[in-house]
């Protein structure tokens, strides 16, 4: 036990003697969850967008002042040609042409009957899809004001609410995300490159002659990295909730627990890739390039799972950052007990086992 | 000239040298780009729904049939609980419950007028709109079905009635996937070509061989030339299997502007890349302390770059952040060459900043770079 903690204190010099790398550990985190839990949202707000009002009419001035009030948009009038909306979809100055024809209102009023044309830049079909989505329900909305004084019968009337986010906020679902992907990146990077760094230099032979068990050796090199990224996870959670308002509406003591336990796979992590190479850059190209992307994406926090492919959705059962998001969703926003995620914690925890299995293998005490 | 040769000789030997890292260096990015544009999915279908039925009715489950037959709901449970709704809301079964109360039926036919009851999971504040308005939509249409069968069909539009034509140019099917594989393409090459340059010249510092070179005569341009080019081209090479291989073999994606500007913006993008990834080695003494700033830097280009989420929709501060990174100039750029068939006037904007970036990256980095250790 002496041997350990003194081993467990070499690993604590070596982080903090390395001031650049501790600012970038800590600062990181700091640093994304502030920017990413502002700057990030999937909502489609102020986008520019052409009114081109050939009426000119009551009826038109009416709709655009209706879409100007809303703050999806942000409306440029200008009357284009058709070849001048093109070229301003190609520079990519607007995304979307509301179109109102000669005599709209004068239509709509003897006739009953109007047309005003949308057209979208698909080339982002998401936001083309909630912007037509918008404009129309804006125009609706004036078709209905029109027929106000006429009641119509049988009506259903859906009543909604929003539960858990009642305002909509990107932060609730950005968030989860992004503390499961820092914590699960950082851990994995920063000891599977320093274990390697020791083999790469020559120092690692040193260590396992030393008369301490070998695999001890490797697992005193992760314990600096559990305890900064613990102090990681209490700076992130301040911030979400005294800057981002993020509520935890679970048990704090749990959200620990749990991250605990996902800290650890990620250490196993990085212990396997760092026992299956033998340079930094080797470890540095599978701990970053190989996993940034499929984690980002196979968490669910950004496109949702259940969209995939079936093969894909399979995959993404073995991305631990997955579970871990259901679980801090369910604990911070839902406010949910263990009893509710004692199947996603199990998982994480036999994948965990595992990891540590397959680098025990895998160890050698023998380098070259 | 000659010394720049045998520079360029000795590097690419080490990389062509190097069994394993090598293969990674391709095939991570392109397994990803054939995987991950997949997943990438922002069409919401496929929304669980829990129906809670009070009224057993026919008109009830004339409602709960059209909503299961529309194709965006996946009826994930039907029952007369709410609480049980509920609870497989609480475990992510489903994502929103429509509550429809005793006496629906009647009441709508006796007092013209009946509520139902929507609840969503607005964690995923995007999804919960999109779901509650799909399913506005089939509630309106299924009220217009009734309100027919009860009245007598009108000949001439009584209310004032506003046709929306929509039309979607550049991507009339909608297909997500031509938005994303350019975008992450140009993530993956990015990633290679700032990181493998950036560790490349530390690992010599590191391992101690850069003193060796620096006590040649070897001038400070040339060395770093030589490390420049060969990144230069694997990027080149990457970003071409990406484009040709993947891209238009799998994902069937042409690009419809010319691949000549395609390729002279990424010609000077990857320049402007180098020279971010020298600066970055020029700061750091160890592979750890490069990869670390590296990633803190190529992370926050990637999210802020608009490849997953709208730019127009950041705070203004984060549009400013987002208007820093070289990234978003070039997802802008091929998003536009390849989808549009922008020509050199729409995005000439776009190749000044870039310039401009490979400039100020590059004079840095040499006047930062010191043959004294």
């Amino acid at each position: 036990m002496k041997q350990f903690l003194t081993f467990v204190k070499k690993e604590f010099r070596h982080v903090f003697r390395d001031r650049k790398t501790l600012l970038m550990l800590f600062g990181l985190p700091i640093v994304q969850i502030v920017l990413f839990g502002f700057a990030l949202t999937n909502e489609i707000k102020n986008t520019k967008i052409v009114v081109c009002d050939y009426a000119k009419d009551i009826g038109s001035q009416q709709l655009i002042e209706k879409l100007e009030a809303s703050s999806n948009f942000e409306i440029e009038k200008s009357v284009l040609s058709r070849e001048q909306i093109e070229t301003a979809f190609k520079e990519g100055k607007i995304k979307l042409a509301v179109i109102f024809p000669v005599n709209f209102y004068n239509e709509l009023i003897h006739l009953n009957k109007s047309q005003v044309q949308i057209i979208a830049d698909a080339s982002d079909p998401n936001t083309a899809n909630t912007l037509t989505n918008f404009a129309t329900s804006i125009i609706l909305d004036y078709q209905q004001q029109l027929n106000v004084n006429v009641t119509i019968p049988y009506r259903i009337q859906p009543e909604m609410r929003m539960l858990y986010n009642p305002e909509l906020k990107g932060a609730t679902n950005f968030v989860p995300g992004v503390m499961a992907l820092v914590l699960m990146l950082v851990c994995v990077m920063m000891t599977s490159v320093s274990i390697v760094r020791e083999k790469e230099r020559g120092t690692m032979e040193i260590l396992l002659v030393s008369p301490f068990h070998p695999f001890l050796v490797i697992v005193s090199k992760a314990v600096p990295y559990l305890v900064l990224s613990l102090l990681n996870l209490v700076i992130i959670l301040v911030l979400s909730v005294f800057l981002l308002d993020m509520p935890i509406n679970g048990s704090v003591f749990l959200l620990f627990a749990e991250s605990t336990l996902l800290i650890i796979t990620a250490l196993s992590l990085g212990l396997l890739i760092s026992n299956s190479t033998d340079s930094q850059q080797a470890a540095m190209l599978i701990s970053m390039m190989g996993m940034m992307l499929p984690t980002m994406l196979f968490t669910g926090f950004m496109f949702p799972l259940e969209n995939m492919p079936i093969p894909l959705q399979v995959i993404s059962n073995v991305v631990p950052a997955k579970w871990y998001y259901i679980i801090v969703k369910s604990i911070m926003i839902k406010g949910l007990g263990f009893s509710a995620i004692w199947k996603e914690t199990l998982i994480l925890f036999v994948m965990t086992c595992i990891l540590l299995v397959i680098s025990l293998k895998k160890f050698k005490i023998r380098l070259a | 000239m000659r010394t720049l040769k045998f520079l360029l000789q000795k590097e690419f030997r080490q990389i062509l040298r190097n069994k394993t890292l090598l293969p990674m260096i391709f095939a991570l990015p392109l397994v990803q780009l054939l995987i991950l544009p997949l997943a990438a999915d922002y069409e919401v279908k496929n929304i669980s729904i829990s129906i809670v039925d009070n009224d057993h009715s026919s008109y009830s489950k004339e409602l709960v049939s059209k909503i299961a037959s529309s194709g965006y709901f996946r009826l994930a449970d039907y029952g007369n609980s709410y609480q049980l709704a509920f609870k497989q809301l609480e475990k992510d079964k489903s994502d929103l419950i429509l509550e429809i109360p005793q006496g629906f039926e009647k009441n709508i036919v006796r007092e013209n007028a009946q509520k139902v009851f929507i609840a969503v999971n607005a964690i995923n504040g995007v999804k919960a709109n999109l779901g509650g308005a799909y399913l506005n939509r089939i509630l309106m249409d299924y009220n217009g079905e009734l309100r027919l069968k009860w009245m007598q069909s009108q000949r001439f539009n009584m209310t004032p009635n506003i046709e929306i034509v929509s039309s979607n140019w550049f991507n009339p099917f909608m297909n997500y996937r031509f938005f994303m594989v350019p975008g992450i393409l140009v993530v993956l090459v990015t990633m290679v070509c700032a990181y493998m340059c950036a560790l490349n010249i530390v690992k010599e510092k590191e391992v101690g061989t850069i003193e060796q070179i620096n006590v040649t005569p070897i001038k400070k341009y040339q060395f770093i030339l030589g490390k420049l080019i060969p990144f230069w081209i694997m990027a080149m090479v990457v970003f071409s299997i990406g484009l040709f291989i993947v891209a238009r073999l799998i994902y069937g994606i042409v690009p419809l502007g010319s691949i000549a500007l395609l390729y002279g913006y990424l010609a000077v993008y990857l320049v402007a890349l180098l020279g971010l990834g020298l600066l970055i080695s020029t700061y750091s003494e160890t592979q750890q302390q490069a990869m670390s700033v590296a990633f803190f830097f190529i992370m926050i280009f990637m999210l802020m770059s608009g490849l997953f989420t709208p730019i127009d929709s950041m705070p203004v501060w984060a549009k400013g952040i987002a208007s820093c990174s070289p990234v978003t100039y070039f997802i802008d750029v091929v998003r536009m060459i390849v989808l549009k068939g922008s020509g050199f006037k729409e995005v000439r904007y776009h190749f000044g900043i870039i310039i401009i970036f490979a400039l100020i990256f590059n004079t840095w980095a040499i006047i930062n770079y010191k043959k004294t250790s």
